[in-house]
């Protein structure tokens, strides 16, 4: 198979999910119990022309394929309706917030990755060494990221004062918080990454390196890393799944704004429509960046790229 | 050589002694067993291990640090923080547990018929599962918590849904090998009927992997449990839920650490301790496998 083939499939399937999302989205709103109107402006009383703005902005007198397509149709134009709640649109509500949460995943993703390669390149074959961090992984992993985060805040924010204890208005105050999210969920890349780097440098190819007269770090950093990261390539998607859940929980901790607010607050109120638009904006977010990693994945293993054994 | 001596072969040590020597060899596995213990103990009966009422405010106590009285201290509340850890173990474990049972049981079958009926039945199955995994896990409890509303009953069901593809995804796989295994491709020829097949010697190995994932799985179900209820997802106050208990906690941080400290431990250890048996069961598992 060539590559722009296997890069048009992943993308496409890319898409499927994505419109399979919207669709489970659009369903979800008619099979929940009750009228329609009632899930749609949440616990208040509708007043009749709220009722009547509803109706024909989900089109509810026309058959359920035709609601379901203009559905779609206006999704993929970015008009995720009304919060009848809230008295605004969603779009704007949601575009609004994106850019300090995704902020707080990119930081957080880098400091996953970071930790993941440093700990396994320094500790992969080292008794020792290897131990301690697997200790220190195995606590990590088991420690929930908002745990972390008010530990880091007691720490460095309220004894230490070296850092901020809210907001968004500096770098400093994204430090903390990235930390908290990226390494409960580095720990896991980590465990991962140690294991197959270990196992590279049992391979006949370490052996030639270093028949060569190439030092411990050379093979390490060039050759094996390289061959190590496959695997944990596959952990990307988990990763940036769980980095977009954790950082709903990481923002309340360290009360930053983002849409970890506006979907605690929509679901707490009931305010559907803000929930399904979130629902269909991280799915979107996730597909998007899972791809890419992906399609990163091929540049990086030339056995898929070319479509060998 | 008389029969007597025949018997006479020397006796192992007794079940005490073999108990305590392995737990020597497994110290962590012993260490984390004994832990949940501990826990399930504090969930079955708290009465046992304090005397206090984690839910009786105090105002007269009210952020007292930890001391011979109020061991864990006392909240903002004056209620005492070692009683609402024990009491809580009840709701991380039974949300935990009934969450993973949940997600075990649908995710089993769900995986078992499409192992099993293959074709466009397990096509449809398959990629309702992708679609369902392409959700991050802790959003789409998020959602179905949307549609829901908050409380310990949706909880449950918010973070079982969200864990069935996990299950599904394995037991499709394992039902489909062991489906076409020789082992069951001979039985077949002996006539066997289709459910006696199914049953006795498909069912039994599709599903052994289960319950050691369920336990690995208990501890990213807790976790996930206790970040909800941080969020004011699960349990309401004045519930002991460990945390809810954390998120209470972050607002006294400034003067009164141990509010927030002893919950965030609690499930720390308690995530170590299923992590660290599940890893272990597993090991002996493949170990047995060869």
């Amino acid at each position: 198979m060539t590559l722009g083939r296997r890069i048009a499939g992943r993308v496409l399937s890319g898409a499927l999910v994505l419109l399979a999302a919207i669709t489970l989205a659009f369903l979800s709103v008619h099979v929940a119990p009750g009228d329609i109107v009632d899930i749609i402006v949440g616990d208040q009383i509708p007043a009749p022309e709220v009722e009547a703005a509803i109706r024909a902005e989900w089109g509810l007198d026309r058959p359920l394929i035709v609601q379901y397509l203009s559905y779609l149709g206006r999704v993929l134009q970015g008009d995720f309706g009304r919060s009848y709640m809230l008295q605004t649109d969603v779009f704007p509500l949601l575009t609004g917030q994106l850019l300090p949460t995704l902020k707080l995943t990119a930081a957080a993703f880098v400091v996953a990755v970071v930790f993941a390669v440093v700990t396994a390149l320094l500790t992969a074959h080292r008794p020792i060494g290897g131990r301690i961090m697997g200790g220190l992984e195995l606590f990590l992993v088991s420690t929930p990221s908002f745990w972390l985060g008010i530990v880091l805040l007691y720490v460095f924010s309220f004894t230490l004062k070296i850092f901020p204890v809210a907001g968004d208005r500096s770098f400093s105050a994204l430090v903390l918080p990235a930390l908290a999210l990226g390494l409960s969920l580095g720990a896991v890349v980590a465990q991962v990454l140690r294991q197959s780097l270990e196992r590279a440098l049992e391979e006949p190819f370490a052996l030639t390196v270093r028949s060569w007269g190439a030092g411990e770090g050379t093979l390490r950093l060039r050759h094996a890393l390289r061959h190590a990261a496959i695997p944990s390539v596959t952990l990307a998607g988990w990763l940036i799944g769980g980095l977009l859940g954790g950082a709903v929980i990481t923002e309340q901790v360290f009360g930053r704004p983002g849409l970890g607010r506006v979907t605690v607050d929509a679901v707490l109120s009931k305010d559907i429509p803000v929930v399904l638009a979130v629902a269909i904006f991280s799915s979107a977010i996730y597909v998007t960046l899972s791809t890419a990693v992906d399609l990163l994945c091929l540049a990086l293993d030339p056995r898929i790229r070319t479509g060998g054994r | 050589m008389t029969l007597q001596n025949a018997f006479d072969i020397p006796r192992g040590p007794g079940p005490l002694r073999r108990a305590l020597r392995l737990a020597r060899r497994e110290w962590g596995a012993a260490l984390a067993c004994l832990f949940l213990l501990a826990v399930a103990l504090g969930a079955a009966w708290p009465q046992l291990l304090t005397g206090y009422d984690p839910v009786a405010a105090d105002p007269l106590a009210a952020q007292l640090a930890p001391g011979a009285a109020h061991w864990f201290g006392t909240d903002h509340l004056g209620r005492d923080i070692f009683a609402r850890v024990v009491h809580g173990a009840r709701y991380s474990l039974l949300i935990g547990a009934s969450a993973t049972v949940l997600a075990m049981v649908f995710g089993t079958l769900l995986g078992l018929i499409a192992g099993l009926a293959r074709g466009l039945l397990d096509e449809a199955i398959s990629r309702f599962l992708d679609v369902v995994s392409a959700f991050p896990d802790l959003l789409l409890a998020l959602v179905l918590i949307g549609f829901t509303g908050p409380g310990t009953v949706n909880l449950i069901f918010a973070l079982g849904v969200a864990s069935i593809p996990r299950f599904a995804r394995v037991v499709r796989s394992q039902t489909f090998v062991i489906a076409q295994s020789g082992y069951v491709e001979q039985a077949r020829t002996f006539g066997l009927p289709r459910w006696k097949l199914v049953t006795r010697h498909v069912l039994p190995h599709a599903i052994a992997h289960v319950p050691i994932m369920a336990t690995i799985g208990l501890g990213t179900t807790i976790i996930g449990s206790a970040g909800l209820s941080f969020l004011g997802m699960g349990p309401q106050p004045p519930a002991p839920e460990w945390g809810a208990m954390l998120s209470e906690g972050r607002n006294y941080l400034r003067n009164a650490w141990w509010i927030g400290a002893w919950p965030g431990i609690a499930i720390t250890l308690t995530v170590i301790a299923t992590g660290v048996i599940g890893r272990r069961w597993q090991a002996a598992f493949e170990g047995r496998r060869g």
